[in-house]
């Protein structure tokens, strides 16, 4: 029998490819070892840096104080549930001015002219104004009109300020999504006989918004932090507490209470982010 | 009468005109080939006809409509027309089911019920019943557009317009949709076909349309097309067919 016919069998590794393999995680050994050993020299260079200036005995008491740490995190906690709250509720309300704006910014009939129009318009001036202000003419500006119906509650107040600046990003997302759907996607479903509303509504934007998950959550972990905007008009959450009681007391402490909160809410999310980034990766690879 | 007229239809793309009065009447039941080089202008036509491209001249009537007044609802017309493509075009994000029930259920209104009974209908006939379930990326370039064509024919559409369907697959996956657009023919479906598998265009049609640079050069019986052509164009063509080991 000639070698070429032979059954197929197991795969018994050659001595050629076990050497191959010991070359390989010795390597991978080493560069192990290397990984750890130089992380762990710049740990130390940062610290022995940091705790070897001038200024050091002064931060530390003014950033590291325990006793203001315990002090203050009941209370910063506290506040830091009106930014989850905020967070909760900003978060649909973007994701539906942003697909609604993206979704005008589409039209091209010429009697909804004035909706593209003004989507577009809208997404120019608020991707231009900074979140910061846009938070400050919302939270001084709408209640001043004095109309009926128009919240004076400060965080509704932020959140609509954040939705606003959010909302033009987000729309700007799931345009690109919209827009990286093959032609050839639309032309199969419209030689079928499906309209244009309904092409969008079975075809496009299923594609689409699976594709913008991983840019969406992006903008969310970011919207998580800039809740912290919103301490600029004056309701009590994380920020403003840490400030209330760091500018009465004179210590910076509860500061350093706030981002560790923060940090603690914002990994898990970015952390998910990565995950569902490679696994669209590994999905379009396959 | 016949079920397709095309009338003097002119296509341009940037000053280039790729579409030149082309003429062609399909009966009812017959099944049309159109051939010639890349280029030659035989895709645009099929989307021509599909509405996917708008033309620039003359008239293209579908059972006696004419489909190229702007005052025509488009999505009236493409119910009436199949169209498969080179690269199948199915939609990723649905199951075959899904692919080939859609338009049934969101354009003719048909219940989901009575839907997916025909879907299966047409995919045990056509030997895919095991993947009604799968999704696009789970099966060959073959049975891909073999769902392509399950797809369109569940609108029951008077004609089929087929571009180039077996140009993005292997040589061994060819054979089995070929083998779809045969039952097609027996099954009676008026057809328009561009294709570069010259034996199967003999085989297959009723009528060879040669195009080259947008003008119907010649057009015949495949017997008459491929044994005796009269035009120095069309004898040129399927000369290098001929040499390329096509023929």
């Amino acid at each position: 029998m000639s070698p070429t016919s032979k059954p197929a069998s197991e795969h018994v590794p050659s001595q050629r490819q076990l050497e191959r393999e010991r070359v390989r995680r010795s390597r991978a050994r080493r560069s192990g070892s290397i990984a750890t050993a130089s992380t762990i020299v710049f740990i130390v260079l940062v610290v022995v840096l940091v705790t070897n200036s001038p200024g050091w005995p002064r931060v530390q008491e003014a950033f590291f104080a325990p006793e203001w740490f315990v002090k203050a995190l009941p209370h910063v906690l506290d506040g830091f549930l009106l930014n989850i709250k905020m967070f909760l509720i900003a978060e649909p309300l973007i994701l539906i001015v942003g697909l609604l704006v993206a979704l005008a910014r589409g039209i091209t009939t010429p009697a909804f002219f004035p909706i593209r129009a003004l989507a577009t318009l809208y997404t120019d001036v608020f991707r231009g104004v900074p979140t910061i202000l846009v938070i400050y003419l919302v939270g001084f500006g709408l209640p001043a009109l004095r109309l009926q119906g128009i919240p004076t509650d400060l965080a509704t107040l932020g959140v609509i300020g954040l939705t606003l600046s959010y909302g033009a990003y987000v729309a700007e997302v799931f345009r690109s999504g919209i827009e990286s759907v093959h032609p050839s996607q639309v032309a199969a479903a419209r030689s079928l006989g499906l309209s244009h509303v309904k092409t969008m509504r079975f075809v496009v934007l299923p594609q689409a918004t699976r594709r913008v998950v991983p840019p969406l959550l992006n903008d969310f972990v970011s919207l998580q932090k800039d809740t912290a905007l919103v301490a600029t008009i004056g309701p009590l959450e994380a920020l403003r507490q840490a400030q209330i009681i760091a500018s009465s007391k004179f210590n910076y402490t509860p500061y350093l209470v706030a981002s560790l909160l923060f940090i603690l809410l914002t990994i898990p999310m970015a952390r998910l982010t990565d995950h569902l980034a490679a696994r669209t990766r590994r999905r379009r690879g396959a | 009468m016949s079920l397709l007229t095309i009338e003097g239809v002119w296509k341009n793309f940037h000053g280039h005109s790729v579409l030149r009065g082309i003429d062609l009447e399909v009966r009812a039941h017959e099944v049309v080939s159109l051939i010639g080089a890349s280029g030659s202008g035989k895709s645009t036509l099929l989307r021509c006809v599909n509405l996917l491209e708008t033309v620039d001249d003359g008239a293209i009537h579908l059972d006696g409509q004419e489909i190229t007044d702007p005052r025509v609802d488009v999505d009236d017309v493409r119910k009436r027309l199949g169209i498969v493509f080179q690269a199948f075009n199915l939609f990723p994000h649905m199951s075959v089911l899904d692919n080939v029930t859609l338009a049934p259920r969101r354009v003719l209104r048909t219940s989901k019920e009575q839907a997916e009974e025909q879907a299966h209908e047409l995919l045990t006939k056509f030997g895919l019943a095991a993947k009604a379930g799968a999704y696009p990326d789970q099966l060959s370039g073959g049975q891909q557009q073999r769902v392509a064509v399950i797809r369109a024919l569940a609108m029951q559409p008077r004609l089929m317009l087929l571009d180039e369907v077996t140009s993005a697959l292997d040589p061994q996956l060819v054979v089995e949709v070929l083998g779809i657009v045969r039952e097609l023919k027996e099954s009676g479906m008026t057809m328009i076909l561009t294709t570069h598998e010259m034996s199967f265009c003999r085989d297959i049609s009723d009528t060879v349309c040669f195009l080259d640079d947008g003008v119907l050069v010649e057009k015949g019986p495949p017997e008459k097309i491929f044994a005796s052509p009269e035009q120095p164009r069309t004898r040129e063509f399927l000369r290098s067919v001929l040499e390329s080991g096509r023929l």
